[in-house]
């Protein structure tokens, strides 16, 4: 059993939600797994047994899942997804490689759920490590659902990724308009390769007139050069005010001298910034759901 | 009116279909697995284009408000591939139980041949295993031996008649599909399968029980929108509203209703298309498209591309 700890959470959240048809399946399957078979079957008809319902988890119990694992927060997790997870951890095994190879068919033969159960799995899996070109290849995906499995809510990309595909995720996360504030750890691991390429693309959909996500420039304030200042000034002269005021948190994100002076010009934002307690998770939060 | 377009072929069709498809009333639809218009000659490409049927082509048509299912098999014409055959076989057991796989098809007799006639029987012993309907396609040429013949197999299989679609029936075949408690499905498809004049006086004949219709649309030159089409033109030469509701939705829910994969709530209960929440600026609405909200007018001007 890879993490005990967390078989023993998963199931202790499940359980109580579940038919007593999909507990008796679930143990059973859970005790007997021992070919490669077996566990594709099981893995398919899941949601047969456990409906798909999403399970309601307390304060605490949430807190004891950010416990286990850093990051892991199944606040909308589904009665399938949870059962499915508990299979993956079961998958008969003799090395990581066989495991690896293992998961590997079954992601080439899953469904749209299957896919974004799998996907969003990878952090509590055994040997992480092995499974950083799956998360790349999750990022490649255009099918949302599976998309978000991999890029939103999920710790393993922070934990794992090289600095190329974490910042292709962060992108293709701009370029698909999924919330930037539900990427765990991204304050944590912006660069300034990141900056450049965002401000590339800002001035890309300027070019084309087109509309630009205010959570953009939260890759950018730490790394702002002299010569960005102006797309900032751009931004500071928008009417949407989500934009200055993004432009204004950007700006003191920066350690330039000539950030701190434009802010000064800017006494009306700073004061709401500051009143409305505005910040990026808060303009992430408000900016889809207009 | 709603409707239920049980067998069309989507990963050969573009998005403008998808969309009028869903503004004519179609709210589900069933994509059969078959040929692709020229033989594949590795497994591999059989195991691809069934991911892809319950993957990316599901997620395509949810985007516009449509609910995808599909039917997997091995088709009659690639049977006779018989080393591949024996290898796409394995691949089967793998896609039937997926969610949203309301059958085992499209299978059956094309040429009818003895490679044929042993994929199609070891197919049907599948679905009876795994306790899922069979949508067979009925041959082109030498129609109505062949469709008796695939429904004589089934039988001999131990197959339940109300738990196999016989599709692509005319006016020769459908007596003795519905004799023998089949369903009995018509394919509206230009030139050489239905028109749909003729499927109205086929219902004004044998009235609505166990029949349906779909429209094949594929790679050829055939219509997404031949139910709804068909619909209206039954309703205008004066059948019921009942029997167009049954021909058009009804009979496809129940028939394939029967795979525990496929509820009504499915789509009426799910929620509304919101593209602008969920990808705009994605490969399908490619950057700065107007994403298509529903209850919100579209007042695009045609000629501007933005």
């Amino acid at each position: 059993m890879p993490n005990a700890a967390l078989h023993e959470y998963l199931l202790r959240i499940l359980l109580p939600q579940l038919p007593a048809t999909g507990t008796t399946w679930l143990q059973k399957q859970l005790a007997n797994l021992k070919t490669e078979k077996e566990f594709y079957l099981a893995f398919s008809v899941a949601p047969r047994f456990t409906g798909k319902k999403h399970l309601p988890f307390t304060e605490a119990e949430l807190q004891e899942a950010e416990k286990l694992r850093s990051g892991f927060n199944p606040a909308n997790w589904t009665a399938d997804q949870v059962a499915r997870t508990l299979l993956v951890f079961a998958i008969p095994h003799e090395s990581p490689e066989a495991y690896v190879a293992t998961l590997d068919r079954l992601f080439s033969t899953a469904d749209l759920n299957e896919l974004a159960t799998l996907y969003a799995s990878l952090p509590l899996l055994p040997y992480p490590e092995y499974h950083v070109k799956r998360a790349a290849e999750g990022v490649r995906t255009t099918m949302t659902q599976v998309f978000d499995a991999i890029a939103l809510n999920n710790p393993y990309p922070h934990d794992y990724l090289p600095q190329e595909a974490w910042n292709q995720l962060v992108l293709k996360s701009v370029f698909n308009v999924r919330p930037l504030y539900q990427i765990y750890g991204l304050d944590n691991r912006r660069n300034e390769a990141l900056a450049q390429i965002a401000i590339d693309y800002a001035h890309e959909r300027w070019a084309a007139g087109r509309t630009l996500t205010p959570e953009l420039w939260r890759l950018v304030g730490p790394f702002l050069k002299p010569e960005n200042l102006k797309d900032i000034q751009r931004l500071l002269q928008t009417a949407e005010e989500v934009q200055p005021l993004a432009a204004a948190l950007a700006l003191t994100e920066s350690n330039l001298p000539e950030a701190e002076e434009i802010l000064a010009q800017h006494p009306a934002l700073t004061a709401k910034i500051q009143a409305e307690n505005i910040t990026w998770q808060t303009i992430g939060e408000n900016a889809y759901t207009a | 009116m709603l409707f239920i377009d049980p067998h069309v072929h989507m990963t050969s069709r573009t998005t403008d279909d998808y969309e009028a498809m869903r503004n004519a009333g179609i709210v589900a639809m069933i994509e059969p697995a078959f040929w692709m218009g020229q033989p594949r000659t590795e497994a591999g490409t059989f195991k691809d284009y069934y991911s892809h049927l319950i993957g990316f082509e599901r997620f395509r048509a949810s985007q516009f408000g449509i609910k995808h299912y599909c039917t997997i098999g091995l088709n009659s014409k690639e049977a006779n591939n018989e080393p591949l055959a024996e290898e796409v076989i394995e691949l089967l057991p793998l896609f039937v139980l997926k969610e949203g796989v309301v059958g085992v098809g499209e299978i059956g007799y094309d040429d009818q041949t003895p490679a044929e006639d042993k994929y199609y029987r070891l197919q049907l012993d599948l679905a009876k295993e795994v306790n899922l309907p069979v949508q067979i396609h009925t041959p082109h040429r030498d129609k109505r031996k062949g469709t008796l013949r695939s429904m004589e197999v089934a039988l001999e299989h131990g197959l339940e008649p109300g738990m196999v679609i016989v599709d692509h029936n005319n006016e020769e075949t459908v007596k003795d599909v519905l004799d023998r408690g089949f369903w009995a499905a018509f394919t509206i498809y230009p030139h050489t399968k239905m028109g749909n004049e003729r499927m109205t006086e086929i219902v004004r004949q044998y009235g609505h029980e166990r029949i349906m219709i779909n429209s094949a649309a594929d790679w050829g030159i055939s219509d997404p929108l031949a139910v709804p089409k068909t619909a209206q033109l039954m309703l205008e030469r004066g059948i019921s509203e009942e029997s167009v509701r049954m021909v058009t939705y009804q009979n496809a829910l129940a028939a394939f209703g029967q795979s525990g994969q496929m509820q009504e709530s499915d789509w009426l209960e799910a929620n509304p298309v919101d593209q602008s929440l969920k990808f705009s600026g994605n490969s399908i609405l490619r950057g700065g498209q107007t994403p298509r909200i529903d209850t919100g007018e579209n007042n695009n001007d045609s000629r501007i591309i933005r």
